[in-house]
C-alpha cells in the first residue's frame, strides 16, 4: 500500500491515479457502476474501502442512473461525494448531470472519454462528454496521469467553493490515459488535508435546520435559478486559477489556470487541443521548429466554463489556427471548434481557422498526423470560409478514399 | 397540532436573495391549494368515536384534532380523495359535492 505521509512515486495508471487523488480527498460516499474503461477507479476504490484505508461508505449501484442519485443524495445531506462513468454510462445519467448542476451539489465525477455507439466502440473519443457540455458541470480535460491525481484534488476545492457549488468533471482519454501507467508523485495526506478542508455548506437537509430541496418553480422563479448557475460557473474561472495557484505552491506542480501554451508566443499557426493528444502535439511542434515553422499548441483544459479571453489573447496572434476535435456535432463541426471560433468573433484580428477531426472511435493520430494539420494551416485558404463547413472541416487519417 | 401557517413570499428584488439552487427552509406554506376538490369530506360528530384513524390515512395531512378532541378538517389543503371517508371504521364521513356555484 502507498504510504500518504511521505512523498513517494508510484507507478500507475490514469484510473489507479484518479483513485489515488480520491483517497486522498476523503470523500463520505461513492456510488459507481463499473464500465470499460473506467472500471479500474471503482475496483480501486472498493479495494480502499474494504481494506479500511478510505473511510467511506461504498454504495454498490445497479446503474449509472442510480450512480448519480445516490451522489446526490449523499451531497443534499453535506457529504463529499465520488462517482465514476463512461460513455454509454454517462448518457444514462445525464438527467442526473441537470439535477445535480441545478441542485447545486459538487459532486466529483471522473469520466473516462470514450466513444458513443452506434458501431458499439469501447476506445476513446471525446464525443461522450462534448455532448453534455450543456448539463452545467465544469469540465477539464487531463493530458497524463499525473494531472488526472491533482485535478481530482483541485476538482473538490473548486467546485466546494461557496461562489461554485457546480458539480465537476474531470475527463480522460479512455486507455490513452486510463490503462497507461506513468510514474505519478503522491502528494502527502497532510498537506492534502490543508489544501483541502472538510466540505462544509449551510445547503443541505439537516434536523436542525430542516429544508425542503430539489422543489420546483413556477416560470416567474426558474430564470432566476439557471441565471445564478451561469453566474457560478463564470465566478469558477478566478476559483479555478486560485486553485491551480495554491496548488502549485504547496505542491509544486502547476498547470497553469483554464488553459496551457507551448511555443505559443511567437507562433504563427497554433493548433487547439484537449486531452492526450496535447503530448503528441508538442512533439509535433518540436519537428515543426526544426524545419522553421513557427507552429505552437494551445492546450485547452477547460470546456467549462469556457476560458474565452485566453483564446482571444493568444490565438488572435496567429496567421492561422487549427482545432483538433475529437468529436464531431453532425452537420455542423467539432464543438471544440464551435466554442474556438465563437471565441475569436469578437478579436480585431480574427485569424483564419481549420477544424480537424481525428480519433474518432479510438483511431491513432500520429505526431506525422499532427504535422500534417500544420502544413495545412500554412495553406489555410484566405477565406476558410468561401466553401463553408466543407472546406474547414476535415477528417483526419481516414482508411479510404472519401474524394467523392 | 404543529401545522406550518401560511406565510406570504415576496419575490426577492435582488438575486443575492435568492436561495442557492431550488432549497428552501421547510414548511414554508405560501398558498392554499384545494381548488380541485370535487368532493368534500363532512364529519358526523355524533357517530365519529374519535378513533383518528382518518388523521393516520390522510395522504396530505388534513385532519386535525380540535382543542375538544374532535375530528376538523382543513379544508384550504383537502384535495377530496376520499381515502378517510372510505376507510372510517363506523361510516362517520360523507362525501359531499361541493356547491361550484359558491
Amino acid at each position: 500500500m502507498i504510504d500518504t505521509r511521505k512523498n513517494e512515486s508510484v507507478f500507475v495508471s490514469g484510473d489507479e491515479a484518479v483513485a489515488l487523488g480520491v483517497r486522498l480527498s476523503r470523500p463520505q460516499v461513492i456510488s459507481a457502476y463499473p464500465i470499460t474503461p473506467q472500471t479500474i477507479v471503482v475496483e480501486r476504490l472498493s479495494e480502499m474501502v474494504e481494506d479500511g484505508s478510505l473511510d467511506a461508505k461504498y454504495i454498490h449501484v445497479e446503474s449509472e442512473h442510480s450512480a448519480m442519485s445516490a451522489a446526490m443524495g449523499a451531497s443534499s445531506v453535506g457529504a463529499r461525494a465520488f462517482t465514476a462513468t463512461s460513455s454509454q454510462g454517462l448518457l444514462y445519467m445525464a438527467e442526473g448531470l441537470h439535477y445535480a448542476s441545478g441542485g447545486r451539489m459538487p459532486i466529483v465525477m471522473m469520466n473516462a472519454n470514450r466513444s458513443l455507439a452506434l458501431p458499439w466502440s469501447i476506445f476513446g473519443d471525446h464525443r461522450d462528454s462534448m455532448s453534455m457540455l450543456d448539463s452545467g458541470w465544469i469540465q477539464v480535460y487531463v493530458e497524463d496521469a499525473q494531472e488526472a491525481l491533482d485535478m481530482t484534488i483541485q476538482a473538490y476545492r473548486i467546485a466546494e467553493d461557496p461562489s461554485v457549488l457546480t458539480p465537476f468533471m474531470i475527463n480522460l482519454d479512455g486507455f490513452i490515459l486510463t490503462h497507461t501507467y506513468e510514474l505519478v508523485e503522491v502528494p502527502r495526506q497532510k498537506e492534502v488535508d490543508s489544501y483541502l478542508p472538510p466540505f462544509s455548506t449551510p445547503n443541505k437537509m439537516s434536523l436542525e435546520t430542516p429544508k425542503s430541496m430539489g422543489f420546483s418553480t413556477s416560470p416567474a422563479d426558474n430564470m432566476e435559478f439557471k441565471y445564478q448557475q451561469h453566474k457560478a460557473m463564470m465566478d469558477s474561472m478566478e476559483v479555478i486559477k486560485k486553485a491551480d495557484k495554491e496548488f502549485s505552491e504547496m505542491f509544486g506542480r502547476s498547470y497553469h489556470g483554464l488553459v496551457d501554451c507551448y511555443q505559443c508566443d511567437d507562433a504563427e499557426y497554433i493548433l487547439v487541443t484537449a486531452g492526450s493528444v496535447t503530448g503528441t502535439a508538442r512533439v509535433a511542434v518540436d519537428t515543426m521548429r526544426i524545419k522553421g515553422i513557427k507552429a505552437g499548441v494551445l492546450k485547452l483544459r477547460f470546456m467549462r466554463p469556457f476560458p474565452e479571453q485566453e483564446i482571444r489573447n493568444i490565438l488572435s496572434g496567429a496567421v492561422s489556427y487549427g482545432v483538433l476535435d475529437k468529436d464531431i456535432s453532425f452537420g455542423y463541426e467539432g464543438t471544440m471548434f464551435t466554442n474556438v471560433n465563437s471565441a475569436l468573433s469578437g478579436s480585431k484580428n480574427f485569424p483564419r481557422g481549420m477544424n480537424f477531426v481525428g480519433g474518432l472511435g479510438g483511431r491513432d493520430i500520429s505526431v506525422q498526423d499532427i504535422e500534417e494539420m500544420f502544413i495545412a494551416l500554412q495553406k489555410c485558404p484566405d477565406n476558410a470560409y468561401g466553401d463553408y463547413i466543407k472546406s474547414r472541416v476535415s477528417f483526419v487519417n481516414m482508411g479510404v478514399n472519401i474524394n467523392e | 397540532m404543529d401545522k406550518p401557517e401560511l406565510k406570504d413570499f415576496t419575490k426577492p428584488e435582488s438575486i443575492r436573495d435568492y436561495p442557492v439552487g431550488p432549497s428552501f427552509y421547510g414548511g414554508h406554506l405560501v398558498s392554499v391549494n384545494s381548488g380541485w376538490r370535487t368532493f368534500r369530506p363532512v364529519v358526523a360528530l355524533d357517530t365519529c368515536t374519535g378513533c383518528f384513524r382518518c388523521y393516520l390515512v390522510c395522504p396530505d395531512g388534513v385532519i386535525a384534532k380540535t382543542e375538544a378532541g374532535k375530528v376538523a378538517v382543513d379544508y384550504d389543503f383537502c384535495k377530496g380523495c376520499g381515502v378517510c371517508a372510505h376507510e372510517c371504521p363506523f361510516s362517520a364521513i360523507d362525501m359531499v359535492k361541493e356547491d361550484i356555484s359558491e
